[in-house]
């Protein structure tokens, strides 16, 4: 495929504060914000974690600035079963939205997209600059749910009716609080379809002189490819939640049975059915599982081989494994099914296509350990993320393979092996993506290289810290401990379980404390750390090959031409060990 | 270089945990439950091999291919090896999910024996019901007017219809012991789930659908159930037990709820 010239208008720095920083339409500026609101969302997610894990090991202490914070939920500072489920539903409303599905395409993606092909801004600023707001009131929404009469809704990330659409009979959070989670929801997929567009419009239209699709650094594949899952993953929960509103607001019954009777009241609804929200939101779901973690495998692949200083092993593969994923991501939705009472059969063909999603997770894998053989590794602190990604997804991928058989799931299904499995594959591998992404490219962003000292202690201590918060949730799942429970206090079987909840939950003190030292190390960074050369790294990707930050139209007016693949590290001959895309060819000796 | 350690120090770790059963699954009471069992140990051997094989590979190459001023090879893969882990991957995945239908199917697919006793299971927020036919061995009507909680008609039996005056209805689940059982799971408010652990069963009960569910315990004893779909503020109570009797006890169980009932219609 020929490689298109842009067409773009070429738009100089505007002036004023506001233009520039605040209401930018420039791809980096809004890179940057998007990345510091999942970063501002990451540490609420974690501190909403931390106080679920306590409260499920100390369900009866009293602690009197819960009360403050909670004068309903914690009356007495004590926390009560409702405010854990709906800090349950805020964590992972956040963590999945607004950390995972942000900072790795929204953040990294708009910043570095348009720099690693060669182009001077997204195809459409205006609209990128809209849906980083939008999804910004999103944000407002959803926090705002707390301090609602009945405070935030308690039906999980996964909302699913009647419970999330009969309103406050069926429990505190339910009625207002609910309402504004769905409205955030359907902002966030407003947000998300306007940057999917302008993801692929990008991809196709900008890319550089010679910058071929198959040149691209496997990232933008992985931007590419989850900037098609956004639009038609989406798209689909934006139409489910507006139904969701309907049912809850004008009395339709998309969602909602004849015959109920909650809390006492006889409701006056028919036709409806629970099980169409739980199709329409994981025909979304899972592809969202992907739109999480591809960009993450992407940078994996990337920051392995730079600092491996040898050329990522089956680059087509990759991509090909990358577009498979894509593509069966979107027929493996009724693996999140398996017990809620769908045709059996139907159990069995989503089960045979999750495992046939399975082989391309884990050619990645095998292409990842390919790449490392042979190399000559620098251990960065990037590097350390990358290795740690790798093996949070084997882990992670090893537990897919019970739960993707429908005859293991009949009792794994809603165990804590589920919430282990998808800590470990989408929770921390995802956010290990980013954090390799943050200390990869921050001297970029900001002009300056963080700590490395600092970078590794805060990884080491959270490799330790996450394997030890969540293996063992592995374990009590396999003993068949039901998640999404206040405390544990009503069953025989979960006492004995408790102890190890409690090392869980002292875990989980020691990786959110180990992530104060990330955050030091970044605003400290910022201000005082080391001035960054263009290409600290030493790597091939046309980002390096600007200034550090680079100028507001990127390639200072020349756009770069490309001349071959992402990663030609130690080719025979060459006088460096490493290629950049734009260097014209070199006289290579023989 | 610590990395290497850390990956092998925990795979090991998480290998010993499984094969020692430091924590487990309760012991099975049916033969569904043996067959689950086999199940998970053969994927969990397979997959503890290839969990064990990665991790150990990656520590490896961390620590062989350490910069120590080595060239580093330049290589952009191996085809007949893409294939070749392509096509293993492919192979092992997809058998594994082929000898798991067994298991499911042996579950969900199979009929109902004809003897098979009939109990209805219905889940509210936070409480489980259960109804047995009686005597006449019919379920009699109900109407959702009519439910009364504490009056303890939870089913919203309708006593003009003679085959509803007959029907039992408990907070525990009780069944004779080797008998099939063969479960109607209804909801009338929002989604729950029927779990029991020693049966390695679990099931959604869905408001709007009766969703049937059979079993049949092979060993007496007292079993918890768990609610296991979320549910609302006091799911983490909604809590009922199976009690499986001996044949004995179970007949003697359901005559004094007959009597009983007989004794409450008497005007
Ligand atoms: C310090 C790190 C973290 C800890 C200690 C933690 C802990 C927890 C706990 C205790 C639950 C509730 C389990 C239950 O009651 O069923 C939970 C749920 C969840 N977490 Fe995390 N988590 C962490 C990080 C993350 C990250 C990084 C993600 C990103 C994907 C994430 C996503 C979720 C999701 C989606 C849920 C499910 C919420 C629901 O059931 O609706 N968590 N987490
Ligand atoms: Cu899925
Ligand atoms: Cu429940």
């Amino acid at each position: 495929m020929s490689s298109p010239v842009t067409h773009h208008a070429v738009h100089a720095a505007p002036k004023g504060f506001l233009r520039r920083y605040i209401f930018s339409t420039d791809h980096k500026v809004i890179g940057k914000q998007y990345y510091l609101l999942a970063l501002f969302s990451v540490f609420v997610g974690m501190l909403l974690s931390v106080l679920m894990r306590y409260h499920m090991i100390y369900p009866d202490a009293k602690v009197s600035w819960f009360e403050k914070l909670w004068p309903t939920g914690a009356a007495g500072g004590i926390m009560t079963p409702e405010l854990y489920l709906s800090l349950m539903t805020m964590h992972g409303t956040i963590m999945v939205f607004f950390v995972l599905t942000t900072a790795p395409q929204s953040g990294f993606g708009n910043y570095f997209l348009p720099l690693q092909i060669g182009a001077e801004d997204m195809a459409f600023p205006v609209i990128n600059m809209l849906s980083f707001w939008t999804t910004f009131a999103a944000l407002v929404v959803l926090l705002a749910a707390f301090f609602v009469p009945g405070g935030a809704p308690l039906s999980g990330w996964t909302a699913y009716p009647p419970l999330s659409a009969v309103g406050e009979i069926a429990g505190p959070g339910q009625g207002t609080g609910q309402t504004l989670w769905i409205l955030s929801i359907a902002l966030f997929c407003a947000a998300s379809l306007m940057g999917a567009i302008n993801f692929i419009a990008t991809t196709i239209d900008l890319r550089a002189k010679g910058m071929t699709l198959m040149r691209m650094p496997l990232t933008c594949w992985a931007w590419f490819v989850t900037a098609i899952l956004s639009l038609l993953g989406f798209a689909v929960l934006l139409a489910a939640g507006i139904l969701l509103l309907l049912d809850r607001t004008a009395g339709t019954s998309f969602f909602l049975p004849a015959g109920l009777v909650v809390n006492d009241q006889i409701l006056n609804h028919k036709g409806g059915s629970p099980l169409l929200w739980q199709h329409l939101f994981w025909f979304f779901g899972h592809p969202e599982v992907y739109i999480a973690i591809l960009p993450g495998m992407g940078l994996t692949s990337t920051v392995l081989s730079v600092f491996a200083r040898k050329p990522i092993f089956g680059y087509r593969a990759m991509v090909y494994a990358i577009l498979a994923i894509g593509f069966l991501g979107f027929l493996v939705w009724g693996h999140h099914m398996f017990v809620s009472g769908m045709n059996p059969y139907t159990g069995i063909a989503f089960s045979v296509l999750t495992m046939a999603i399975g082989v391309p997770s884990a050619i990645k894998t095998f292409n990842w350990i390919g790449t490392l053989w042979g190399a000559r590794i620098r251990f960065t602190t990037p590097m350390l993320f990358a290795l740690g990604f790798v093996s949070l997804f084997v882990t992670g991928g090893i537990s897919g393979i019970f739960l993707g058989q429908p005859a293991l799931d009949l009792y794994l299904h809603d165990t804590y092996f589920v919430v282990g499995h998808f800590h470990m594959i989408m929770g921390v591998a995802a956010i290990f993506g980013i954090f390799a992404g943050t200390y990869y490219w921050f001297p970029k962003m900001y002009g300056r290289m963080m700590n490395e000292t600092l970078g590794k202690i805060h990884f080491y201590l959270t490799f330790i810290g996450v394997y030890a918060i969540f293996t063992p949730m592995h374990f009590v799942g396999v003993a068949g401990n039901p998640r999404r429970y206040p405390n544990f206090k009503e069953f025989e079987f979960l006492g004995e379980l408790l102890p190890v909840h409690t090392f869980m939950t002292h875990a989980a003190f020691f990786t959110a404390a180990a992530q104060l030292i990330f955050l030091f190390n970044f605003f400290w960074s910022m201000k005082k750390g080391a001035k960054a050369p263009v290409n600290p790294w030493e790597a091939t990707t046309l980002e390096w090959t600007v200034p550090s930050p680079p100028p507001h139209d990127n390639f200072g007016g020349r756009l770069p031409e490309v001349y071959r693949g992402a990663y030609e590290y130690s080719v025979p001959g060459a006088e460096k060990d490493y290629l950049m895309q734009n260097e014209p060819a070199v006289a290579v000796k023989e | 270089m610590p990395l290497a350690f850390i990956v092998w120090a925990f795979a090991i770790v998480i290998v010993y945990v499984f094969l020692a059963r430091l924590w487990w699954f309760p012991p099975p009471i049916n033969q569904h439950g043996i067959i689950y069992d086999q199940h998970f140990l053969s994927t969990l051997l397979v997959t503890g091999v290839i969990f064990f094989l990665a991790q150990l590979a990656l520590g490896y190459v961390i620590v062989r291919y350490r910069d120590r001023g080595q060239r580093a090879v330049y290589s952009h893969g191996n085809n007949k090896l893409e294939v070749l882990w392509t096509s293993a991957a492919a192979v092992l995945f997809i058998g594994a999910v082929l000898a798991s239908t067994r298991v499911y199917a042996g579950v969900h697919l199979g009929r109902p024996p004809e003897n098979a006793l009939r109990v209805e299971v219905l889940g509210k927020q936070f409480a489980w019901s259960f109804r047995y036919p009686g005597p006449d061995g019919k379920f009699g009507r109900t109407d959702i007017k009519l439910i009364n909680d504490a009056g303890g008609n939870p089913f919203g039996l309708d006593d003009t219809d003679p085959a509803a005056r007959d029907d039992i209805v408990t907070s525990a689940l009780r069944v004779p012991v080797g008998t099939p059982v063969r479960l109607t799971l209804k909801s009338r408010d929002v989604i729950h789930n029927f779990f029991v652990r020693e049966l390695r069963l679990k099931q959604d009960l869905v408001p709007g659908m009766e969703i049937p569910l059979v079993f049949q315990a092979d060993k007496t004893g007292v079993y918890e159930i768990p609610c296991s779909e979320l549910c609302g503020l006091g799911h983490h109570q909604m809590r009922s037990t199976l009690e499986v009797l001996t044949a004995e006890e179970f007949r003697r169980w359901e005559q004094a709820q007959v009597e009983q009932l007989r004794q409450l219609q008497q005007p």
